[in-house]
Parts: structure tokens; C-alpha cells; sequence
């Protein structure tokens, strides 16, 4: 119901020189269903920010006008309902019911009212729990799901979703999907976020192209979009539907043992399982959310204590350590053996400067200054992170962020390299460059294990599948 | 460890009382017994309070799980008077050196134990049998607390049984990336030191992005509050608040008819 | 600087100020446990050296939230979450905890909440060192003697306050301002651009 204008708006960070967003010129009429595109790093998370009016005056400079039904955005949030990207940072109450019920209170609905809408919005997205549930019990799919229904339930003029189904798995990221369709009203305005368009196509009716630094590239419905810029698109890091990515599998037959997990587990998180690692292959780990595949890449990489069963690494990549189990490493020999990759990016950073994270690994692990430098130069080249050398790491886009964490723990080019999510939120071009990376580290002879919900990843590098069930 | 959760059996008559009536009664209950240093109005008091656990619908052990740091408490102010007293009068007990403890030491020490506990068990009880959710509501619907900040201090309460995890998680980054403290006790305090000021940076950081995400819902419109769940303040609760005060009230008057009262200031 | 909000607290203060009183309840918690189990080896009024960790709270509060009432929400809340956990003091906290609290406040309301430099800090921490053992003096040790542990007690408490709460709570603001974690508060505001 709501309707968008942007004029030559432009929005950066306290603290940074270059402008997240610049020169964006853009109307969208209520009513529409946009997805809005752009590489990582674009400025999508702080434009939909400016329009939920969640971008306060002291945490940075603005330009130009951004207006939802002629209004400043700041003063017209009862008009929008935003989704972010992390669903556990957005739920307020200890209840789920409470935490829908939330934002009704906020908005001064009367009593009566608010149970009955708590309940629509929660059977709309159809969560399946009672409201009494403890918000803390929730996976992420679930917790993503409140997160929607909290928002729908105020009955936006303007719902804006910041990549919803990022962490899901594909069952649930189509759940969540079905929700929004068949949640958002007729007369309500979409603004969606999401780098993998194929999915998000049948939900949107417009599709707008952000290019970084420089405002609004294409605009248009999708299959004109498409048909006229697809090659050029695809080539800037849009991933445009039907282009597939050409394969990196293993050249070589996979080499020798490095690492098996007899009966492995840590009850309740992780039920016994088996898995083996060979040196030069690519090993993907599949499994519906919550199946134990984020503890199990801890506990292979020596950062958690088994509940039950045993890694044993082989000499080969033990080296004088092969008679304890990697947990009880010194953490240096740790880091220079097996490198991971959390789930969550932000878990991961220890230090204040993109520079400093990247170089902490090398250094711990013994290598000379000028070797350091050479290493994080490279990495953040390769990633695209070269001007946010000095940034603090927590203030990175979710793409970037990502790339980072990958970066680090590549870094010390571990002989066995455990990544848990490592693609999610990023854009062809990023991702491809990823990919590449684990190519090379496979082909050079390390191990490459990658915990993942994505089919393309999967499509172009694994050598080999393990899927694990829900305990 | 932590832990959160009220650990009442639902529905027990007191523990469904209005939680500012519950903690209205608990602080008339403890500030009476502040009043006098005797051992006879605490031990009463004690034995008030053990009597109506059941009514809360607390088990003994429950309590006594919950209540074990008392005892810690208790045996500290035992030393302290040991050491410290300023009334050295009654019979010598023991004379070693410069400890000198007598029975008017061990009568104080009593009786500052018994009020200790008679003072501490009442917000034992009261926040073991309370949802924090419900005494956020109350205190804004039935105390006139500012809404804001009761449920600003609700929303950072939930980051409490968060912060475990976390702990482990920045433990863990740590290691992964090489950094360790061995077997090096200073490096160990450095590291352990580190780690708690990751844990409180994380904290201030999730706690940014909750306010960004309340206000995302109208936290701070402006527009007056309605409430969804309504908490009642009835003639009951008002009951409960009295019943503590005179309970508390005929155990002071029982230690001043036996002669043993003692008053705080005088 | 500009004041475009004044004196009235944001959201992200609230919620700042709780996640600030959450946490020091959290270490109170802890806190006790130590200060009644190990630490019981250096018997008062010695202990009264490491009383200074119950007031960072009022301190810290008020120089990151920069607004009136900061440094008595803040170590009220955490007062109240330790009862909540479970102290030994129990339940008597929910009245000496603002008592102190209160304390620190008059040293930044003497100032017109205008100044929050170091001299005020280590007033307010001060302040509320007195205010705490002057309290637990006359309700959790009568009948001790004035010269060999009263007085020692106050003086150490107001020393150890002084230092760990008034110099400790100035480090911990530095210290979380280079973060950048406090970009959005007065206190985090000095820094480059990258
Ligand atoms: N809080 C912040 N402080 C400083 N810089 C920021 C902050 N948030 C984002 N940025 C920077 O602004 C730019 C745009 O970020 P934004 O999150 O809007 O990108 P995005 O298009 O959503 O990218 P992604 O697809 O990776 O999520 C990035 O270079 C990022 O580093
Ligand atoms: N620190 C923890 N303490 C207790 N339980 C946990 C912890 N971390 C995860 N769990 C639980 O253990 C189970 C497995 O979690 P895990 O994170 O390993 O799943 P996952 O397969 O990685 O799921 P996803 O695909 O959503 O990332 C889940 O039910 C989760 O709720
Ligand atoms: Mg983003
Ligand atoms: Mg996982």
C-alpha cells in the first residue's frame, strides 16, 4: 500500500570514506514486488536500513531524499515491516507469542485485538509450534519464520526482506518462501533481497540492479531484464537464472588419508557418525537444519571434545602429534593443520582490523613479517576486500563478512580445511572466486571438507557426498 | 550454574500471586527482620518461610539447591565476628593467640547468621517462583514502572543463558586461529581476561542490533503502549503483602515479649 | 555538541544501559561466589580490597549512556539480576544497590551531567564505595569494633573503589570505544575513517 521514492539518495557509514549507497534514483509504486540485486558489497542491507528508518542520524551521512508515501522514513515506520538477514538478533520477547504480540503493543493495538493477529500472523507463515514456546528453542528456519510472522502481523504498507532464507535448508528456504507468497497481501509492497534469483523470481514482478557506488544500473520485469542484460549482468556477479558455472572437480584421484571420525558424536547435538578425509578432495556435508553438521565440523576440527567415539588424524597430517586426538593440539599446531570456517562469521573475528584478522593466523603459526603480508595481500585481492583492509571486521556486509572468515582460515593454508556454510550471501562473481580457491587448495593436495546447503556449490565441487539426518 | 527458569509447580496458590505484590512482600518481610540483631525473630521467621514453601509450590531440595550460596555467606560472617567482634563479654570458649571467642560472640554470630538467611530466603522464593516476562508486566501495569526500561531490561535478561555459549564460541575462534595460553598461568589470565572483554564487546554489539530490531517494530513511535498480557492486581495479592508484614511483624513482637530483641540502631 | 535527543533516552541507551546491568549481574554472581569461597582466605576488612567490582557498574554505566539516571539503572538492574541468580546477599541488594547507585549519580548530577571526565569518574566511584560500606557496615556488621574493623573497612572499600571502579570503569570505556562497539555514544565518536 505504501509507495517508495529515492532521489539521488546516498547514505555512508560513520567511520568509513567511501558511500555505501550513492546516486539512487528509484520509485516504486504500492503494491509492486521488487528484487532488488546487486554484488556484494552494493549497499542492498543499507538501502533496505534507510527505508525501514533504521539508519539514525548519528551513525553516518545522508544525501538526497528517501521518502515512503511522502514521508521521512524515520517518521513513517508504523508504514514498514523489515526482515534482517539474522534472524536470532531480531527476537525480543522469551516467548514466540510475545515476541509477535511485541510490535502490536508497540504500535498501541488495542488488547482484543492483538491475540487474534499474533495467531493469523503465526498460521501464516505456518509455524508450527504453540505460541507459549520458548523463542530460545527454536532452529534457525523457525526462528526465521518468526521473524516474518512479527513482521506481517503489523500488516505492513511496505515488507522488506533482507535475504530470508540465507542458513536454510533448501526444504525450508521453500517454506519460507511459500510463506512470503502466500503471506504478503495483494496490496502490500515488496522490497526482497536475495542473491539466488531463480528462487525468488516467482515472488517479485520487477527486478532492480544496484551497481556499487553508482546508483540504480537495470530496471525493468525480469524477463525483459534478463533478455536485454543478462550477459553483462552475469558477468558484474548477478547471478542470472539458466548461466551455469563451469565444474572444478578433482583432476587427480583422491590421495592419501588424513583424518577419519570413528562413531563420532556429541549427543544431543550430534547422533555417531563415520566419516573419512583423503588428501586432494573436495568432501561436501549435506543435512536439513539441525542434523548435527555445524558440531561436527567442530569436533573434527579439534575445537570441540567428542561425546562419544574418536577422531584420529594420520601422521601425514598429524605430523608429531598423531598419537592425540586433534582436540588436544596446542592450538598453533591446530591452526597450521586443520583451518575452520564457523557457521557464523562474527563468531570468528578476535581482532579490530580486517588486516589484523587475516594476519593473525600466519603470524601464530610462525611465519616471517614479509611472508605475512604477502599472504594477506593475495587474500584480499582475490576476495575483493583490499579497500576494507582497515575496516573493523564486524562492520562488513554479510558478503563480506563471509569472504573474511573464509580468507582467514585459509590463510594459514591448513592441510585440511573445514568450512561450515562457506557461499551463503554471496554474488556469482565472489562465489566463483571462492570456488576457484578451493579448487587450487584441493589440487595442491589438502583436504577440503564444506558443510553446505547450496546444490550449485556442491554441482561444481564435490568429489563426494555425505548427508547426515536429523538426531 | 545459571539458571533462569522458575522452578515452581504452576498453579501452587502464592507462586500465581501478582509478582510486585510476591516482591512487595518479600522486602516488607526482609526489612522488618533488618530490625534487630537477635537470634530468636530470624530463627521464627526461618521456620514462617520453610512452613509455607508448599503453598509456593517449592520442594525442600529445590530450595536448598537454589540457596546453597547462603552457606558460603554464612560461614564468612562466622570468621568475620570471630575476628572482629567489639562485645567480648560472656564465658571464654577458646583462647588461641589473638582469637579470642566467647558465648556473647557466638550468640551475635548467631544471630546475624539466622537474619542473614531469614533476609535472603524471601527473594529466593520470590524469583524462583516468577517468569520474568510476567514481572516485567507487572511492574509496568501494576507498579507504574517505565515501560521502556522494563522491557529493555527484559530483552537484555534473555542474553543471559546466551552468554555461556558465547563464552564457548570465542573460546573456541581462539584455538582455531592459534591462540592458546599453554601451560603458562599468566598467559592464562591474559587470555581469560580477553575473553571476558570479547564476551561483554559481543554483548554491547548484539545489544545494538536488539535496539535497532525493537525500534524496526515501533519500539519508540511514541504512540502509547497497550498490553497484551494483563497482569491483576486482586484483593489477594494485597492479602499476601499483609499476611508478610504481620507474620514478620509477630516475630519481632515474640523476641520482644522473651526479652532477647535486639534493635539494629540503639 | 549538538544534543538532538537531550536528556531523553534512546532505545539503544535503554537497551544498552540493561545488556551493561545484565552483564555485571552476571559477574556479581560469580563475583560472590569468590568473594565468599576463596577469597574468604583474606578475612575483613582485608577483602574490602576487591569491593571496588560491585560499583563499575554505576561508573561504566554513566560514562557510556551519558544520560541522568544512567548510573542508577544500571547498577540497580545488575543488583537485581544477582538476586535473580541467586546471591548470598540475597534480597537486601534491591535496596543497597540503588543506595549506592544513587551515590555515584550525585557526582555526575553535581556536574549537570555536562562532565564526564576522569576527576568525576573517580568521585562517583567514591561516592559510592562510601555509600556501599558505610551501608554494610551498620546492616551486616554490627557489633564489630569501630577502630579495628569499621573504620578500616570504609576507608579500604572507598580505596578500592576509587581505583577499580572510578580508574577501571575510564579503561573499560577506552577499551570498548576502540572496539567501535560505542560508535553510536559520545564516548566512541573519536575515531578515523577507513
Ligand atoms: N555498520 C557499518 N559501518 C560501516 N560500514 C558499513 C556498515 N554496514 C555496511 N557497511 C559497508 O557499506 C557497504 C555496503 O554494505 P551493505 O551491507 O549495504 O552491502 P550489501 O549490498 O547488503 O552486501 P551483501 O550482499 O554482501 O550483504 C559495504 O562496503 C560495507 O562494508
Ligand atoms: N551450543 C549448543 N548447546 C546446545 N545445543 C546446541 C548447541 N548448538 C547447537 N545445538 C543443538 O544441536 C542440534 C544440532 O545443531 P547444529 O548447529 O550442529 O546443526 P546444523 O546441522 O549445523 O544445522 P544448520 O543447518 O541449521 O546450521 C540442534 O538441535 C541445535 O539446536
Ligand atoms: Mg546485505
Ligand atoms: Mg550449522
Amino acid at each position: 500500500m505504501s509507495a517508495v521514492e529515492l532521489r539521488g539518495f546516498g547514505w555512508r557509514h560513520a567511520g568509513r570514506k567511501a558511500w555505501a549507497v550513492r546516486g539512487v534514483d528509484l520509485r516504486v509504486e504500492a503494491g509492486e514486488r521488487v528484487l532488488l540485486l546487486g554484488p556484494s558489497g552494493a549497499g542492498k542491507s543499507t538501502l533496505l536500513a534507510a527505508l525501514a528508518g533504521l539508519l539514525p542520524e548519528d551513525s553516518g551521512e545522508q544525501e538526497g531524499v528517501v521518502e515512503i508515501d511522502g514521508l521521512d522514513p524515520r517518521k513513517a515506520r508504523e508504514r514498514v515491516g523489515i526482515v534482517f538477514q539474522d534472524p536470532e538478533t531480531q527476537l525480543v520477547m522469551a516467548r514466540c507469542g510475545d515476541d509477535v504480540a511485541f510490535g502490536l503493543e508497540n504500535r498501541g493495538v488495542p488488547a482484543d485485538e492483538i491475540w487474534p493477529r499474533v495467531d493469523e500472523a503465526l498460521r501464516r507463515v505456518g509455524f508450527p509450534y504453540h505460541r507459549d514456546r520458548p523463542t530460545a528453542a527454536l532452529s534457525g528456519g523457525e526462528q526465521q519464520r518468526l521473524a516474518l510472522a512479527g513482521a506481517l502481523a503489523l500488516r505492513p504498507g511496505l515488507l522488506l526482506l533482507d535475504e530470508p532464507t540465507a542458513n536454510l535448508d533448501p526444504a525450508g528456504a521453500a517454506l519460507v518462501r511459500q510463506a512470503v507468497a502466500g503471506a504478503v497481501d495483494v496490496d502490500t509492497t515488496l522490497i526482497l533481497v536475495e542473491h539466488r534469483v531463480a528462487e525468488a523470481l516467482p515472488l517479485v514482478d520487477r527486478v532492480v540492479v544496484l551497481e556499487p557506488g553508482g546508483g540504480v544500473r537495470v530496471d525493468g520485469p525480469p524477463a525483459a531484464v534478463f533478455a536485454a542484460h543478462g550477459d553483462a549482468l552475469a558477468e558484474s556477479g548477478v547471478w542470472v537464472p539458466g548461466r551455469t558455472v563451469p565444474p572444478r572437480h578433482a583432476a587427480a584421484p583422491a590421495g592419501d588419508l588424513l583424518l577419519t571420525a570413528d562413531r563420532l558424536g556429541l549427543p544431543p547435538r550430534l547422533t555417531p557418525t563415520d566419516l573419512a578425509v583423503r588428501a586432494g578432495e573436495a568432501l561436501a556435508v549435506l543435512g536439513p537444519n539441525g542434523a548435527g553438521k555445524s558440531t561436527l565440523a567442530l569436533l573434527v576440527g579439534g575445537l570441540l571434545k567428542p561425546g562419544t567415539g574418536r577422531v584420529t588424524a594420520a601422521p601425514e597430517l598429524a605430523g608429531a602429534d598423531a598419537r592425540t586426538p586433534p582436540h588436544r593440539w596446542r592450538a598453533p599446531a591446530l591452526a597450521g593443520r586443520i583451518g575452520s570456517v564457523f557457521q557464523d562469521p562474527e563468531h570468528q573475528f578476535v581482532t579490530g582490523t580486517v588486516f589484523d584478522e587475516l594476519a593473525l593466523g600466519p603470524r601464530r603459526t610462525g611465519q616471517p613479517e614479509a611472508a605475512v603480508k604477502g599472504i594477506v595481500d593475495g587474500l584480499l585481492e582475490r576476495l575483493g576486500l583490499a579497500r576494507l583492509a582497515g575496516a573493523n571486521p564486524y562492520t562488513l556486509s554479510g558478503g563480506e563478512a563471509r569472504r573474511l572468515s573464509v580468507a582467514t582460515a585459509l590463510a594459514t593454508a591448513p592441510r585440511l580445511l573445514i568450512c561450515d556454510e562457506p557461499t551463503f550471501g554471496q554474488d556469482r562473481q565472489t562465489w566463483r572466486e571462492l570456488v576457484d580457491l578451493f579448487a587450487e587448495l584441493r589440487d595442491a593436495g589438502h583436504g577440503v571438507v564444506a558443510i553446505t546447503h547450496d546444490p550449485d556449490f556442491v554441482a561444481a565441487l564435490a568429489d563426494r557426498t555425505v548427508t547426515l539426518e536429523r538426531p | 550454574m545459571i539458571s533462569i527458569e522458575p522452578v515452581a509447580a504452576p498453579g501452587a496458590p502464592l507462586a500465581r500471586r501478582n509478582p510486585v505484590a510476591k516482591l512487595a512482600a518479600a522486602l516488607v518481610f526482609s526489612f522488618i527482620l533488618i530490625a534487630t540483631l537477635d537470634p530468636v525473630a530470624p530463627a521464627l521467621a526461618i521456620a514462617v518461610q520453610l512452613a509455607v514453601l508448599p503453598l509456593f509450590g517449592i520442594r525442600y531440595r529445590v530450595l536448598a539447591r537454589r540457596a546453597w550460596p547462603l552457606l558460603a555467606s554464612a560461614a564468612g560472617i562466622l570468621v568475620t565476628l570471630v575476628l572482629f567482634a567489639a562485645d567480648r563479654s560472656g564465658r571464654v570458649l577458646v583462647e588461641a593467640g589473638p582469637v579470642l571467642v566467647t558465648s556473647g560472640v557466638l550468640l551475635t554470630a548467631l544471630g546475624l547468621v539466622l537474619r542473614m538467611l531469614a533476609v535472603a530466603l524471601p527473594g529466593v522464593i520470590v524469583f524462583a517462583t516468577t517468569d520474568p516476562t510476567d514481572l516485567a508486566d507487572a511492574l509496568i501495569q501494576n507498579a507504574k514502572a517505565p515501560a521502556r526500561f522494563a522491557i529493555g531490561a527484559l530483552a537484555a535478561f534473555r542474553l543471559v543463558p546466551l552468554l555461556g555459549q558465547e563464552w564457548q564460541m570465542i573460546s573456541m575462534a581462539r584455538r582455531a586461529r592459534g591462540v592458546d595460553a599453554a601451560r603458562n598461568p599468566v598467559a592464562k589470565l591474559r587470555l581469560f581476561v580477553s575473553t571476558a572483554f570479547a564476551l561483554l564487546v559481543g554483548a554491547i554489539r548484539r545489544g545494538t542490533r536488539l535496539a535497532v530490531a525493537m525500534d524496526a517494530r515501533g519500539f519508540d513511535a511514541g504512540t502509547p503502549r497497550t498490553v497484551a498480557r494483563r497482569q491483576r492486581f486482586t484483593p489477594a495479592d494485597g492479602l499476601l503483602m499483609a499476611g508478610a508484614a504481620v507474620l514478620a511483624g509477630a516475630a519481632l513482637t515474640v523476641s520482644i515479649l522473651l526479652g532477647t530483641f535486639r534493635p539494629l540502631i540503639g | 555538541m549538538t544534543q538532538p535527543t537531550g536528556n531523553r533516552w534512546r532505545t539503544i541507551d535503554i537497551v544498552i544501559a540493561s545488556v551493561l546491568g545484565v552483564a555485571f549481574g552476571v559477574i556479581f554472581w560469580a563475583w560472590g561466589l569468590l568473594w565468599n569461597g576463596p577469597a574468604d582466605a583474606i578475612p575483613l576488612p582485608g577483602r574490602a580490597v576487591l569491593y571496588g567490582v560491585w560499583l563499575v557498574p554505576a561508573v561504566l554505566g554513566a560514562l557510556i549512556i551519558r544520560k541522568p539516571g544512567a548510573a542508577l539503572y544500571t547498577l540497580t538492574l545488575a543488583a537485581l539480576v544477582s538476586v535473580a541468580l541467586g546471591t548470598s546477599w540475597g534480597w537486601t541488594i534491591v535496596v543497597q544497590g540503588p543506595l549506592e547507585a544513587a551515590a555515584g549519580e550525585l557526582a555526575f548530577a553535581l556536574f549537570g551531567y555536562r562532565n564526564y571526565r576522569l576527576p568525576v569518574a573517580l568521585l562517583a566511584a567514591t561516592l559510592a564505595g562510601l555509600a556501599a560500606s558505610i551501608y554494610d557496615v551498620f546492616v551486616w556488621y554490627p557489633g564489630t569494633a569501630w577502630g579495628s574493623f569499621r573504620l578500616p573497612y570504609i576507608l579500604i572499600t572507598a580505596a578500592s573503589s576509587l581505583v577499580v571502579a572510578g580508574l577501571g570503569s575510564v579503561a573499560l570505556t577506552r577499551a570498548l570505544a576502540g572496539t567501535g562497539v560505542l560508535d553510536r555514544f559520545p564516548a566512541g565518536r573519536e575515531r578515523a575513517a577507513v
